[in-house]
């Protein structure tokens, strides 16, 4: 864990969950992994706020927990999920998504899961299905079985998962290893359980929602732990972040297609992510093989492609320096792929260019992208193909050098590296570049929320007042107030301080809204990272 | 850099062109403090995205932010009482305390070392007051009278956890109890509990801003 990556979360956790479990996060992310014991001991705090902390983070998956060094007899050992303390910054684009997806209902479920960390079925759909029909008019209530319907679907596309089984630790740590644990296919983890009973309070009566598939009774009876009311006891959702991502990573590939190339484009391009979503595994490098036949009869409707300009489209799709897509054979009419890996790269790559180019300037961006695309050059040719006059290109290579955007490489003809004898070479790697950069973007994330805590910090005791005259508002209205006293109240707030805070509002959403831009970057520099581990 | 040292003085070591900088230039001069923390920017950013997605998500993200205060997963130390022990926090329950939790996990999930009481939100249940019956009579020597309190404080503090497990039963009840407000009726006053304040508050603010006076 780096520095700036600590750090970040202990903002995050700071903001979300409090002092104290920054306080704990931060020390158990640093020191890796750790006894309870040990823990409190060295944060010194007392042990009931530090076990309190711990459930939080285990509540939302942040933190694991495991036999320790001295095997099961020794005390629980306990580390955190750094990049799901990370993933904090990226909740409202997941709640967004779902919202495009499902609808309200989707929305809220999936607000509700991130809120909570966990949470069963039942009880999730009570919850969202209360919110809904408190905003809805008068009369008319929600139906469960509409919530019911859209938490399945979100779990039949992989949006939400269940919690995998814990191994009973601690204490009990004997008798888990005699009795096996059942079998925990992964098969189970996206299966609605069946036979819910749901209390449906605003009618006033019980009402058994069933859901579809013998196949699925069966093994859901098998999994189905106790026989409480609610009948799903023990069951856990959460959400799957890794399908969020892969859903992202699919969007930003369209919209770089239809940026580039055209909206025709990008619907075939859709297309063919769209068949391919349920077939590729998710770290493949490339999606299936499909034959353009294939391809046309999946076409959306209202796009009335002929075959030869599809045809036409996959060529020019296939020739295109970014490569999106690649021809893989020649069978049902030219088998194609839309290359995931690459595409990441490629779109790492224009992240990499648009960043020198916005803070160094155009030039620099030229011999940025030279350096990228010719590997190694001397200082003087670097001059030549950039078409920059000597003087400035020293300059500005020295500035990227010093950035650390780009390196110099020797190569000496003489064993003693005698400057004479030696060629210097530079040169840009796209993988470490990309790693420097993410690291900036955390510290930038970093940098805008202690912002924004230092402005809301200044101005606390003109937030707090404006507080109380917005509550003494609402219940005058309550009442059922006239209008001379309302204005009397809203005076109470001078023309300057109205000023003040409207200045404050401004800035707040405005880092907001940075640090949600700067978290789009941060998920493509991540994502091509993470691709070119596996 | 291991350099051999030229033969001749005005011999350099490094050819100088494949530095790119003639014989006679000047070199920039060195530095010779840290670079500036906040330095000049030679380009102005570009203007953040907008449009009704962004908004939304602004939106989405500061409200995730507020209700995450109210939750019971956000954590704060209980304060710890530098005073003298006062009458009113028998009846300041509103305050957290640092051996509940306000959330019940799922205990089988967790290690058992991790297991704390879990802390119900006091639902008043006009009803049953079993304290009203509880009251001893009236003891006749002093110290009867002491006896007797320290077992009834002993008893209020078991019935405590008793009320807790009663109320943990009684969850099933009609909601029309939720809406009973909490602070209003507890124990045996019969005041609003938003009235009492013990003073602890007045003074604790920070005085950094010393614009106003404080009469």
């Amino acid at each position: 864990m780096t520095a700036q990556e600590v750090r970040l979360c202990g903002l995050l956790l700071q903001e979300h969950f409090g002092d104290v479990v920054e306080k704990v996060g931060t020390h158990l992310i640093r020191s890796g992994v750790l006894t309870l014991r040990a823990l409190a001991h060295e944060t010194k705090l007392p042990l009931d706020l530090v076990k309190k902390s711990l459930c939080v983070l285990m509540q939302h998956g942040m933190c694991a927990f495991g036999a320790g060094r001295r095997g099961p007899a020794g005390p629980v050992e306990y580390h955190i999920i750094c990049e799901h303390i990370l993933h904090m910054l990226r909740y409202p684009r997941y709640i967004y998504t779902a919202k495009s997806l499902y609808g309200d209902t989707g929305e809220l479920i999936v607000e509700e899961i991130l809120q909570r960390g966990q949470m069963t079925m039942s009880s999730t759909v009570k919850t969202v299905a209360d919110r809904l029909t408190h905003n809805m008019p008068e009369g008319q209530s929600m139906d469960y079985s509409e919530v019911v319907s859209a938490f399945s679907r979100l779990v039949e596309t992989h949006f939400l998962q269940r919690c995998p089984p814990m191994a009973s630790a601690g204490s009990s740590s004997s008798e888990a290893v005699n009795t096996p644990l059942p079998v925990w296919s992964t098969r189970m983890v996206y299966i609605v359980p069946v036979k819910i009973e749901l209390m449906h309070k605003c009618q006033g009566k019980r009402r058994r929602s069933s859901e579809d598939g013998e196949a699925e009774q069966r093994a859901a009876k098998k999994t189905k732990t106790d026989n409480s009311e609610r009948g799903d006891e023990g069951i856990y959702w959460q959400v799957n972040f890794q399908r969020f991502h892969l859903h992202f990573r699919d969007q930003a590939i369209i919209s770089a297609v239809s940026c580039k190339l055209d909206q025709t484009s990008s619907e075939i391009v859709r297309t063919m992510l769209r068949m391919s979503e349920v077939t590729t595994p998710a770290h493949a490098a490339f999606t299936q093989a499909l034959s353009a036949n294939e391809i046309f009869r999946a076409l959306p409707f209202s796009y009335n492609i002929a075959r030869p300009i599809l045809d036409q489209y996959l060529t020019l799709l296939v020739n295109d320096p970014m490569e999106f897509v690649g021809r893989t054979g020649d069978s049902g009419g030219g088998m194609y792929v839309v290359n995931l890996h690459r595409a990441l790269a490629n779109l790492a790559r224009a992240t990499l260019e648009s960043v020198v180019q916005e803070r160094f300037g155009s030039r620099s961006a030229r011999i940025f992208r030279l350096l990228l695309r010719k590997r190694h050059l001397e200082q003087k040719q670097v001059e030549d193909f950039a078409m920059v006059p000597a003087k400035e290109a020293k300059d500005m290579l020295y500035t990227l050098l010093s950035e650390n955007l780009v390196q110099l490489q020797e190569i000496p003809k003489t064993p003693d590296y005698a400057p004479s004898r030696t060629f210097y070479l530079y040169t840009v790697n796209q993988l470490p570049t990309a790693r420097l950069l993410l690291q900036h973007c955390y510290k930038t994330v970093g940098n805008l929320i202690e912002r924004r805590l230092y402005e809301t910090k200044e101005n606390k005791r003109l937030l707090e007042k404006s507080q109380q005259i917005e509550a003494i508002l609402a219940s005058l209205q309550a009442t059922g107030a006239e209008a001379a006293q309302l204005t009397e109240v809203e005076e109470m707030i001078t023309a300057p301080e109205r000023q003040q805070l409207e200045s404050l509002q401004h800035h707040i959403n405005k880092l907001d809204s940075s640090e949600n831009q700067v978290d789009e970057t941060i998920f493509l520099l991540e994502s091509y990272i993470n691709s070119t581990q596996r | 850099m291991a350099g051999s040292r030229g033969r001749g003085r005005s011999q350099f070591s490094f050819s100088v062109d494949a530095l790119g900088f003639g014989r006679g230039d000047c070199l920039p001069s060195s530095a010779h403090t840290p670079s500036p923390l906040y330095p000049p920017m030679q380009f102005r950013p570009v203007p953040l995205h907008t449009g009704e997605e962004v908004d939304y998500m602004l939106a989405l993200k500061q409200e995730l932010r507020a209700s995450s205060k109210n939750l019971p997963f956000h954590i704060k130390a209980a304060r710890t009482k530098t005073d003298v022990a006062r009458y009113s926090d028998k009846y300041q329950n509103g305050e957290t305390k640092n051996n509940c939790i306000e959330w019940s996990p799922d205990w089988s999930r967790m290690p058992k070392e991790l297991c704390i009481k879990v802390r119900k939100p006091r639902k008043t249940v006009i009803g049953a007051k079993p304290q009203l019956t509880r009251k001893p009579k009236a003891a006749a020597g002093k110290e009867e009278v002491l006896q007797k309190l320290e077992k009834r404080e002993e008893e209020q503090h078991s019935e405590e956890e008793e009320d807790e497990e009663k109320k943990k039963q009684n969850e099933e009840e009609p909601d029309a109890d939720e809406d009973y407000d909490e602070e209003e009726l507890e124990d045996e006053t019969d005041y609003i509990m938003s009235y009492f304040d013990n003073g602890e508050d007045f003074g604790a603010d920070s005085e950094d801003n010393m614009d106003e006076a404080v009469y």
